[in-house]
């Protein structure tokens, strides 16, 4: 029976994984606008000229978070 | 290619000239024309654009489109964002990055779909120098990033308006970000609260396991000891919004629905801790976790949906003219951001635009129209020396006004104010789900006691957990969950039809039927001049359009939709408060009031000679057509009413509603309005002034229930003291900064539709209350008798939520504009 001595705290421990994940998900920005990225997912990439991958100009910049 | 073939090519383009690309109006080359198809397209391109735009539902663009005039307006647009570049619009509304980059939210008008989204953000391949763009699409709002040094504001608006999504600096960013900030906090309670519920159920399924099999007592107090920090944990953080605001509630006075569920969180949480330090006894944290769990989903569900709407009402507050052309010492015109303009400015306004100032007119004459201060819907001639009012539009040539008060102190400014006190003094009604508040804790707490005195004299040890038990089954959480899901569903589905809610208690407060106060100007009436109705030949109108278009005259306004581009008149006369002369097509062609066609020996046949004190008498103005001597038709200028306007009152008053007009303009125009739909004189009140109708509303508020409509910044103080102030399509910031509703279609229908969700979307609370009390009485005598356990209530109180969410759901309160 001791095995759930230690299947209980990791069980918490990857509960409070994913918590933790989540919350800097949310405080990224993520999940401020939810209909947008929905819309984004199915655009094509623009046609690229011959040049290096890299050189993407449109990159998703989370907003900047001061707090 | 040889000269005949060239010939030949050109010969096929003239013959073709006339057959214009349905998307770009260039004309389609010869050999793509489609004979018998029902659009033309010069290019693919143009076809899978028109073929995006018209499923996209976006076809009136091509209507605008032909409004305004395709490239002309583009340039006019590109030139008028000039004020972007200035240091002032900058200070207000930019925001700087690091690495010298510059961000600023824009608000852009019709994004619908994923092609807008598309379009805007490939911004910076557009303009060199915008590094990313970010768009919105529910809200519309944009946020570009640039390199300041790299190019200007001003050619990032312009391209964006080249695109056809004319940009406006979003104001108010603090709010949002605040409220964005309060989002992502309640997300994160979400987040804790259902990993902490999580793991209490799954300690929980242990401990009923060991309940009915047996379990080893140091697992039993361990699972306990665990289940009883993560669940005080849950109770205390996610949960604390609930005690704050129970705590606020009691200290106004007036409990609302938090301090009923506090009660039973404190009892479940007080009672575990004590029982889990004693080591026997009952648990019920992971009810009372699910329990925080669910309010908080259904917190954020309500909120999320009436968000919404307060958002798209604030950010409309963004699109309203913000530039004004401020005169420089040397003569040269410069466009600024109306906020920054000061006493003594020399401003120009030119036709068709807003006065942003009070202050006099220094140079040029014109009409103005004041209707959205004052209600007054002809427009009023105002010359050298005299005042033009801020929010007054200028509707003859450009003038220049020496600004004597800006922002605030205009009497626009003024009347905001009020605003604040209006709403601050607006008579309070208690909310449904509050007054059960009350009624809840008293039963609650009452059964608690019952219970406890009824085991004492049977069981003194199984008293206070059975009192306890009830303390917590009986929690109203199915009110706190769903009551907000239910209505912040309507409020969603009503933004969804253009019906901008800003709380859910406005729906209370529309649950009985009252006074219902419209206003006349812009809401009863399209508030603009308008040829209402004709006695004669039709036929002559577009004469007259043409004669009209050659004077500079409010009333000539009125015709502009009836000319005919075939007919033009060059030698238009306009007799000053008479009328119009001028030949069209070779016919003379007169225009103007009874008198004028006298002076010019008009024959005026008996059938029609009525027709002018007729109109007259209905408050219009009647504007004789003579064609070579003859009076062939007469037309009644004037304020049209809605064409919706009589069903909308007609279905108001069969719902019990007792409708009332009150207006700035004329009573005598104001009581033939309120004629024609139907609406007794001593309910039409003229000639009353923006103080005036704050009084009326105020004494009517104080008798009873008070719905007031209108558009104006005259209206803005009765909306705010009115129990729920709607504002109409095409109102005033003012308006829409002070009321509760803003409805974003024209017309009157939704407004009918709207007082009629009120009523049904509070039968959907009652249901649900009634669902959950159901649920509680069997809850509440399994207490009494005793049998309850935490198992019991493990299955009663999820299941009380689920049901009650989905009557929430699948209530339909709002059932949009167009069923009827």
């Amino acid at each position: 029976m001791s095995v759930i001595a230690i299947v209980l705290p990791l069980a918490i421990l990857l509960a409070m994984g994913f918590l933790y994940a989540f919350v800097r998900a949310v405080r990224s920005g993520q999940y401020d606008d939810l209909d947008s990225p929905a819309l984004r997912a199915i655009q094509d990439d623009p046609v690229r000229h011959a040049g290096p991958r890299t050189a993407r100009p449109i990159r998703h910049t989370p907003a900047p978070t001061q707090d | 290619m040889t000269t005949l073939s060239r010939q030949h090519d050109a010969h096929l383009d003239t013959a073709h000239a006339h057959v214009a690309c349905d998307h770009c109006r260039k004309p389609v080359p010869a050999g793509l024309v489609e004979p018998g198809a029902q659009a033309q397209f010069c290019c693919a391109g143009c076809r899978t654009a028109f073929g995006i735009i018209n499923s996209c539902g976006l076809s009136d663009y091509y209507a605008l489109l032909e409004s305004s005039g395709d490239t002309a307006a583009t340039v006019a647009r590109a030139a008028a964002f000039a004020e972007f570049d200035d240091p002032t619009f900058s200070a207000l509304y930019v925001r700087a990055l690091p690495n010298n980059l510059a961000e600023i939210e824009l608000v852009v008008a019709n994004v619908h779909c994923g092609a807008c989204l598309w379009l805007l953000e490939r911004l910076p391949s557009v303009v060199p120098g915008v590094l990313s763009a970010r768009l919105q699409i529910r809200s519309g709002l944009i946020t570009v990033t640039f390199d300041p040094a790299a190019t200007q504001l001003s050619r990032v608006a312009a391209a964006m308006a080249a695109l056809g999504y004319p940009p406006h600096p979003a104001k108010d960013r603090s709010v949002r970000d605040q409220r964005a900030r309060e989002d992502r906090e309640q997300l994160i309670r979400i987040a804790i609260a259902g990993a902490c519920s999580g793991n209490v159920m799954m300690l929980a399924f242990a401990l009923y396991g060991g309940h009915f099999d047996g379990i080893e007592p140091a697992f039993f107090t361990a699972f306990r000891i665990l289940s009883a920090v993560l669940g005080l944990i849950c109770i205390f953080w996610p949960g604390w919004p609930f005690f704050h605001s129970a705590i606020a509630s009691i200290r106004a006075k007036s409990p609302n629905i938090d301090v009923p569920i506090c009660i039973a969180l404190l009892a479940g949480a007080v009672a575990g801790l004590v029982n889990t330090i004693l080591d026997r006894g009952e648990l019920y944290f992971d009810s009372l976790t699910m329990l925080v769990l669910l309010l908080l989903f259904g917190r954020l569900v309500g909120r999320k949906q009436q968000r919404w709407a307060t958002d798209a009402v604030e950010l409309l507050y963004s699109i309203t003219p913000f530039s004004a052309h401020r005169v420089a010492d040397d003569g040269s015109v410069r466009d600024i951001p109306a906020d920054a303009l000061a006493v003594g400015d020399l401003i120009e306004v030119r036709s068709g635009e807003s006065v942003p100032v009070d202050g006099t007119i220094e140079a040029g004459s014109t009409r103005l129209d004041l209707s959205i201060l004052s209600g007054e819907s002809r427009p009023v001639p105002a010359g050298l020396g005299e005042q033009a009012l801020a929010g007054a539009v200028n509707l003859g040539q450009t003038i220049r006004v020496r600004a004597a008060a800006t922002g605030r102190d205009t009497r626009a400014g003024r009347l905001m104010a009020m605003v604040g006190e209006a709403a601050a003094r607006r008579a309070p009604i208690i909310r449904f789900t509050d007054s059960i508040a009350s009624i809840f804790i008293i039963v609650v707490i009452a059964l608690a006691a019952l219970t406890f005195a009824l085991w004492v004299g049977i069981n003194p040890a199984a008293a206070t957990d059975n009192a306890i038990a009830m303390l917590i089954v009986t929690c109203p959480c199915a009110l706190g969950i769903a009551a907000p899901v239910a209505l912040g569903l309507t409020i969603g589905r009503a933004a969804r039809d253009g019906v901008l809610i800003k709380g859910a208690d406005v729906l209370e407060r529309l649950a009985d039927p009252g006074t219902i106060v419209l206003d006349k100007t812009g809401t009863l009436t399209l508030g603009k001049p308008r040829i209402a109705d004709v006695v004669g030949d039709r036929a002559a109108l577009p004469y007259a359009a043409a004669v009209e278009a050659g004077v500079n005259h409010p009333l000539a306004l009125a015709f502009a939709q009836h000319a005919d581009p075939a007919l033009a008149c060059n030698d238009a006369l306009l007799t000053l408060g008479k009328g119009a002369s001028g030949s069209v097509n070779g016919s003379r062609v007169l225009a103007g009031s009874r008198a004028f066609l006298a002076d010019h020996a008009v024959h005026i046949p008996d059938s029609l000679a009525s027709a002018f004190s007729a109109f007259t008498n209905r408050g219009q103005t009647p504007v004789g057509i003579a064609i070579e001597g003859h009076l062939v038709a007469v037309a009644a200028v004037g304020d049209a009413i809605r064409e919706d306007a009589p069903n909308a009152i007609d279905a108001l008053r069969r719902s019990g509603w007792s409708v009332q007009i009150l207006s700035g303009d004329d009573p005598t125009i104001v009581r033939r309005v309120g004629q024609t739909l139907g609406i007794p004189e001593s309910q039409c009140i003229g000639g009353v002034s923006p103080e005036g109708k704050l009084a009326h509303i105020q004494a009517l508020a104080s008798k009873g229930s008070v719905v007031m409509v209108g558009d104006g910044v005259n209206d803005a103080a009765a909306l705010a003291a009115a129990h729920v102030g709607v504002a109409v399509h095409g109102g005033a910031e003012a308006s829409l900064a002070a009321a509760d509703v803003f409805i974003a279609k024209p017309g009157l229908s939704p407004l009918v539709e709207l007082v009629a969700t009120g009523p049904r979307a509070l039968r959907s609370v009652r249901t649900i209350l009634a669902v959950s009390v159901v649920y509680n009485v069997i809850a509440g005598a399994l207490c009494l008798l005793g049998t309850i356990n935490p198992i019991v209530a493990a299955a009663i109180m999820p299941l009380n939520s689920l049901s009650v969410l989905t009557v929430a759901v699948r209530s339909r309160a709002w059932r949009g504009i167009s069923c009827r």
